[in-house]
């Protein structure tokens, strides 16, 4: 293929064809972009993915119901709760097994700090591309916090394994309750000095308001999920609007794209989206916090070698890469007869190319980074 | 070095015996600076490691974007063959002398994939690793471990040794 020389189409103009990628510090894991360009003028780039392919999907149809979980942490590695979420449900919603409700109250619990996690690196990761190193080291500060509180809940500080088909591993250890609360006291406070720092900061509204601006028809027709598809102004949450878990009990608002600094869709509403959806995630560990009711974990009588009957079953979670939805069929033995996870980095590679035209090469940069892809979600 | 003897007062000389290898030596591993190589889940324990908790900088190892201000590479995460001959690709493009650190099973072994299709069995069959650092992905206390472990083995080797003849003009990249 053409497309790995490096190569001046022709000498009377500037045109030419870059490589960007796949080992390059704000590709955010290894994609590569084939970037057209006229001198500093982008005139298309197209994602290259696949290497981090792992093959997944395959594995799930070998390793048996159970054994599929840690594999599900690897999809999402930034928010890894998800898709161990994810993947629960969808094999309970197939089984019929009923979850105990103090097992999703801590799912959810679980699910929003990890989702605060995730903004943390996701913001931090692109204030970084922008050219600005502080607000990077910030949220990794506080990710620390998060990472030691869920290493306290289930012993693993990136690859959870937390949930289980039927439940959760483990029940909240002793003072971990307060320790929660007081570490969201400390991050309201802290998302307000974010945004003293870096969200209101003039060079950085510059750098992204009005930049790859990405209508709402656009965003819905090329399926972009979550905080991007908020961003262009598409109210829709799959948390508050088909809700599952313990989602139904908690009041918590879904910040939608309103041209904060710019344009509707923007890079800077998509920023800021994610910036308010970690103050609302943190209103909801707190409620369910609040609220844990007693009782058990786990489902009762989950088999450990479990056989599931013949058919199919689909369940959608709110990641933090927008909804997540994962498919599974069953074909009356021990193991998954097909596996298959929808994500939304794969998604939002498609709207690269017909976003980009225009840019500058710089701000290619802004708008990968804007819809916030993680590799291995793209190749899985 | 010799101790400063505030009592005598008027010239004190500094000196230190030591053979040139040894000072050489003692530059070289307080300024390993390493190449930026997430490639899977160890790439986010990477960033927290060279984050504030961890601060992988205080021994002197700084994350460089490019293969060519590198002096060794940290391998973190689950190579695939796709991704394999650009490994390849960038360990020939850093300068001698060069290490290479492996961090996670994936990149020791293949770890949790040895059932994909997709995944090279370790990164030691692309490029030879001087450190491996093992954990699904390692806690950033074990790579800084790995460090200095890295550290030793710059310490006490002797730096010629590493040097090699340049490759003859291959045209890679
Ligand atoms: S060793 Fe574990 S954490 Fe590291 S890349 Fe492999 S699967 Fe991910």
């Amino acid at each position: 293929m053409e497309k790995l020389i490096l190569r001046r189409v022709d000498r009377n103009n500037e045109e030419m064809i870059l490589n960007f990628g796949p080992q390059h510090p704000s590709t955010h894991g290894v994609i590569n972009f084939i970037v057209e360009t006229d001198g500093e003028v982008l005139r298309k780039a197209v994602p290259d993915v696949g290497y981090l392919h792992r093959s997944i999907e395959k594995i799930g149809e070998v390793t048996g119901w159970h054994g599929f979980m840690p594999f599900t942490d690897r999809i999402d590695y930034v928010a890894a709760m998800f898709p161990n979420e994810g993947y629960a449900t969808a094999v309970e919603r197939l089984t019929g097994i009923e979850v105990p409700r103090r097992a999703q109250y801590l799912r959810a619990i679980s699910c929003e700090l990890a989702r605060i996690a995730s903004h943390l690196v996701s913001l931090g990761t692109m204030s970084m591309d922008i050219g600005a190193f502080t607000p990077m080291l910030h949220g990794i500060r506080e990710r620390e916090t998060i990472n030691d509180l869920i290493e306290a809940l289930c012993g693993a500080r990136l690859t959870y394994n937390y949930h289980r088909i039927g439940g959760v591993a483990f029940d909240l250890p002793e003072g971990w309750k307060e320790r929660t609360l007081a570490f969201l006291d400390h991050f309201d406070k802290f998302l307000v000095e974010f945004d003293r720092l870096i969200s209101f900061n003039e060079i950085y509204v510059r750098r992204l308001a009005n930049v790859a601006v990405i209508t709402g028809k656009d965003a819905v027709d090329y399926g972009l999920v979550g905080p991007n598809l908020r961003g262009s102004g598409v109210d829709w949450d799959v948390r508050r609007d088909l809700p599952y878990g313990a989602y139904d009990d908690f009041e918590f608002a879904v910040p939608v794209g309103q041209g904060f600094k710019g344009t509707v869709g923007d890079c800077y509403d998509r920023y800021y989206c994610r910036c308010l959806e970690m103050g609302e995630s943190s209103k909801i560990v707190r409620q369910a916090l609040l609220q844990l009711p007693e009782g058990e974990i786990m489902a009762p009588k989950v088999a450990r070698n479990l056989k599931v009957e013949a058919g199919e079953a689909l369940s959608r979670v709110e990641s933090a890469r927008g909804e997540m939805a994962f498919y599974v069929v069953a074909d009356g033995t021990n193991k998954a007869y097909r596996v298959r996870a929808r994500t939304g980095s794969f998604t939002a590679m498609g709207i690269i190319e017909s976003a980009s035209p225009g840019l500058m090469i710089a701000d290619l940069v802004a708008l990968i980074a804007s819809l916030d892809v993680v590799a291995p979600e793209i190749d899985r | 070095m010799a101790k400063i003897d505030s009592e005598v007062g008027g010239d004190v000389t500094f000196f230190h015996t030591s053979q040139l290898d040894q000072l050489i030596n003692l530059a070289r591993e307080n300024s390993l600076w390493y190449l930026l190589f997430g490639l899977a889940c160890c790439g986010i324990e990477l960033i927290q490691t060279g984050g504030p908790r961890a601060d992988l900088m205080r021994f002197g190892a700084i994350p460089r974007a490019s293969p060519r201000q590198a002096d060794f590479m940290i391998v973190a995460g689950t190579l695939t063959y796709k991704m394999a001959e650009r490994a390849k690709l960038l360990y020939d493009q850093m300068s001698e002398p060069k290490y290479v650190i492996s961090m996670g099973s994936c990149a020791n072994c293949g770890g949790l994939f040895q059932l994909a299709y997709s995944v090279c069995k370790g990164v030691d069959k692309v490029v030879p690793v001087d450190v491996y650092v093992p954990g699904c992905p390692p806690r950033p206390e074990a790579l800084t471990e790995g460090l200095i472990r890295l550290q030793d083995k710059v310490r006490n080797e002797r730096w010629q040794d590493k040097r090699r003849a340049p490759v003859q003009g291959t045209g890679a990249a």
